[in-house]
């Protein structure tokens, strides 16, 4: 596939790895914010071409994992109903409530379908004019245009039985809250390409300058995160701290204004909760007056208290990087894909999954180290 | 989660902004995807399209600069002059 296939080009990657050697001389630590960098990263090695001195931290990068368990509590209740359609992309069906998860409740008989696109929900919800459809409206800022744009279109054509259940959440704060937290030892980021194909490079300017941090937009391809990893490098041993866009066949410094117009119609800045971190300020999108009718809230009650079960799961500290998932005793063991404890596992994107099934084999060796 | 696909625009149906879309090819297989928030798009772009909306035209003039960024990186290396390895 054009502009894919030629980024992954093994040459040039051990070419790029080289060049991150020579110009790696002290020890470093990188993070990546994004579920598709953590799994790319692991699915082609690209961690374990690095020289020692550089090590690359898994953040918060999935909305799924962060998606709080009150939400997945709801949308089981919403989707439990008899006269709802529950529309949700894939990845959130496993996603464990504090009781089960939306993949039991469809096995219990909830009308529950997978979709690709909020646009496929809202056509649904045109098709059977009869029963109440509610998205789950999850996701970074790179999802935000399309649920937006969902919901506005709702409003527009008068699909009264479409709602959304919105758990939006926003990268910047996500790193202000890592870098602020005592202990930090994150000296880099690798800014997610997708995000900031939306939002821009700008909007890291503040974070960089604060906390005298290279952020570098990286794009999601092998030969983009080495050579992310290498710009990062290179500031570092700089002693600088700028953004740098690596991504520029895909993100302009501003983003893209059009669809930061249509999220600013349709949402506005909200606090959010993040799962397994908690609440961070300003963290999220939630709808904005005008749109309230679209609430799934509104219409089915609101999202109550969630508690998280306590056990062996240290998924929250996997999200925040300050653990490796071979450093959960339960990984691999009591916790599986197909019987996971924690969000990480579950999502395609979390870094446990990650790791599970690319380097189960190594989790002994690793784990013995 | 944040997955974007690329794919080339075939043809555009006109309309009122937000309900504009295109036919897309995403290497052999032909979708319709909204272009609500890439007014810009023509006939013969590659598009990245995530969840069923293209959110960025993909400026093929930049696609080269990771491979132009290493070889430059690695010619400044091997040149006798020293020079600080910088942006290519």
């Amino acid at each position: 596939m054009k502009f894919r296939d030629e980024f992954r080009d093994p040459d040039a990657a051990r070419r790029y790895a080289e060049a991150i050697g020579r110009a790696a001389r002290r020890p470093w630590t990188l993070m990546e914010v994004c579920g598709g960098q953590t799994h790319a990263i692991v699915r082609f090695g690209i961690d374990q071409l690095l020289p020692e001195n550089v090590s690359l931290v898994h953040g918060p990068g999935c909305p799924v994992c962060v998606t709080p368990v009150e939400y997945i509590d709801k949308a089981i209740e919403i989707a439990g109903r008899q006269d709802v359609v529950f529309c949700s992309f894939g990845d959130m069906l496993r996603v464990p409530g504090s009781e089960g998860s939306l993949l039991a409740a469809r096995a219990g008989g909830a009308d529950l379908r997978i979709v690709q696109s909020p646009l496929d929900a809202l056509r649904i919800a045109k098709e059977e004019p009869g029963r109440e459809v509610v998205f789950f409206a999850v996701g970074f800022e790179t999802t935000a245009p399309a649920n937006a744009l969902a919901i506005h279109r709702a409003k527009t054509e008068g699909i009264g039985n479409f709602s959304a259940l919105v758990s939006h959440v926003l990268v910047p704060p996500a790193m202000r809250a890592i870098l602020s937290a005592p202990g930090n030892r994150i000296q880099a980021f690798l800014a997610a390409g997708h995000v900031c194909a939306i939002m821009g490079s700008e909007v890291y300017e503040p974070l960089a300058r604060q906390f005298r941090v290279p952020i570098v937009v990286t794009g999601f391809e092998p030969l983009d995160i080495l050579q992310g990893i290498l710009m990062c490098v290179s500031q570092l041993e700089a002693g600088e701290a700028r953004v740098e866009n690596q991504y520029t066949r895909v993100v302009r410094s501003a983003g893209n204004l059009s669809a930061q117009d249509l999220i600013r119609e349709v949402f506005q800045v909200v606090p959010r909760k993040w799962r397994g971190i908690g609440e961070i300020a300003e963290s999220g999108f939630g709808l904005r007056e005008a749109y309230l009718g679209f609430d799934a809230e509104r219409r089915f009650g609101p999202v109550g208290r969630g508690a998280e079960r306590p056990g062996p799961c240290i998924s929250g500290l996997v999200l925040q990087g300050a653990k490796k998932p071979f450093e959960c005793p339960a990984f691999g063991k009591a916790c599986t894909p197909e019987h996971p404890l924690g969000v990480t596992m579950v999502s395609g994107e979390g870094a446990c999954a990650a790791y599970y099934r690319y380097r189960n084999e190594a989790a002994g060796k690793s784990a013995a180290e | 989660m944040c997955l974007a696909v690329p794919g080339r625009v075939l043809a555009i149906s006109e309309g009122p902004l937000l309900q504009r879309t295109a036919k897309v090819d995403f290497a052999g297989i032909r979708k319709e995807v909204s272009l609500a928030c890439l007014p810009e798009a023509k006939p013969g772009d590659y598009v990245l399209v995530h969840v069923g909306i293209a959110i960025s035209v993909i400026d093929e003039s930049e696609a080269r600069r990771v491979f132009d960024y290493l070889d430059g990186l690695e010619a400044e290396e091997d040149a006798p002059s020293q020079g600080e390895p910088g942006q290519a």
